[in-house]
């Protein structure tokens, strides 16, 4: 029983206490450079969830035979197989994705978040809580880029996933699906979170590991939020 | 010429890595609180991007391609991203000290900067010839010198500012850079290479 409820914590983590984009502000290029509508972000979200359950899991399973000194260079081609793999079954499947989302999709490699879970728990835990880390940790993502992505496409472009919602209620602002717009709704969104869930559990709670966890993997963004939080 | 000249100013202005491409925005909101520390981790991106465009272009045309390995792509570049900047770092560390004080601390973060391995991805999405490629580096580095430093600037100023509790920290930093990239907008209507 109490394991299990181990299990469920660690699915819910990453949607909401740590939320990857709004709590951790990890894998900041994704979300703002493809978030100029909300199926790029669905899409999106979907191939870092799997590259991220992937390298979770992979990663898990070989944390007792990979020494510590070589550990960065062989985690960094765990993440790149997968991201070869997914990149490879969009252009198979879903061409029009995978041209919408162009580079991005390589640079997954680069996505913070898939580094800082692998340093910070897939390192640390078993395969099956590093699979539901994975899952809990990309739906977190996939929600907030869906988020963002929503905000800009109707604000924007007057419509959702293609279907026209705004026709007689406002002329869309074409400033938000333009990147000024991604930063714009990215701090409004930030803030409006910030707000909901109070500061203080931030002051408390996840600074301490997140930084342990960036500071090999995506030293710059811990640092981002240093220098933010300051 | 007139192509190298196109790629700077498309480089610089147009489509901004930063601003316009969001291509190292961890870098970007990360460091950009001084002037100074801008300035150092400006200069260690554009020497590792001039480097990294340089290697692995030629790690691209001359192993990838020949042997039909395109879709190893990814994988490559990262691996050779990461060991050129461990090999750049040992050797500054040994032959120039003093660069290596100016830069050191600011080379380790550069490996998961998106704007090394987005502009490698760049170079082979537009088929850059090896000048057109390792200029091209060299344009997205100064493009990113020219966001960084202009928006430590913004920074510096906000510092002092009466800011509502919400918004303090990341979300009011993410709205000045939207001003900022607002700015950049009124490059868009110089030609796109």
């Amino acid at each position: 029983m109490e394991e299990k409820k181990g299990f469920l914590s660690i699915l819910f983590n990453g949607i909401i206490k740590e939320n990857p984009t709004f709590r951790l502000l990890l894998g900041m290029c994704p979300s703002l450079a493809v978030t100029t509508m909300a199926k790029n972000g669905l899409g999106m979200g979907a191939a870092a969830t799997f590259v991220l359950v992937g390298s979770n899991l992979v990663i898990s399973l070989i944390r007792k035979i990979v020494p510590d000194k070589v550990r960065i260079p062989v985690f960094i081609t765990v993440i790149a197989g997968f991201t070869t793999i997914v990149h490879m079954l969009l252009a198979a499947f879903l061409p029009e994705i995978n041209k919408q989302l162009g580079i991005y999709i390589p640079l997954i490699v680069v996505n913070c978040i898939i580094f800082a879970r692998a340093e910070m728990f897939a390192q640390k835990n078993g395969p099956i809580s590093s699979i539901l880390d994975g899952i809990g940790m990309g739906i977190g993502f996939t929600l907030a880029i869906t988020l963002i992505g929503s905000v800009r496409e109707i604000l924007g472009a007057g419509t959702w996933m293609g279907i026209p919602v705004t026709v007689n209620l406002f002329d869309p602002a074409v400033l938000f699906i333009l990147p000024p717009g991604g930063f714009m709704v990215m701090g409004l969104l930030v803030a409006a979170f910030n707000k909901i869930t109070e500061r203080k559990r931030k002051e408390t709670g996840n600074e301490a590991d997140s930084e342990a966890g960036c500071a090999a993997g995506c030293p710059g963004c811990s640092k981002a939020m240093h220098g933010g939080e300051a | 010429m007139k192509e190298l000249f196109a790629i700077l100013i498309g480089a610089m202005f147009v489509e901004n890595f930063v601003l316009s491409k969001f291509l190292g925005i961890c870098p970007f909101l990360g460091v950009s609180k001084k002037t100074s520390t801008a300035v150092g981790m400006s200069g260690a991106v554009i020497f590792v991007l001039v480097l990294s465009q340089a290697v692995t272009w030629l790690v691209n045309h001359y192993l990838l391609v020949p042997n039909e390995l395109e879709y190893l792509q990814t994988i490559a570049f990262i691996l050779t991203i990461a060991a050129l900047v461990q090999l750049v770092e040992t050797i500054l560390k040994k032959m120039i000290p003093s660069l290596y004080k100016a830069l050191g601390v600011y080379l380790p973060l550069i490996t998961t900067n998106c704007a090394v391995l987005g502009s490698a991805l760049l170079f082979v999405e537009r088929q850059y010839s090896f000048v057109q490629a390792v200029f091209f580096g060299f344009a997205a580095g100064l493009g990113f010198t020219l966001a960084l430093v202009l928006f430590s600037g913004v920074r510096e100023r906000l510092e002092t500012c009466d800011i509502p509790e919400a918004f303090k920290g990341m979300p009011i930093t993410l709205i000045a850079a939207s001003l900022v990239s607002v700015t950049f907008m009124g490059f868009a209507s110089l030609i796109i290479p």
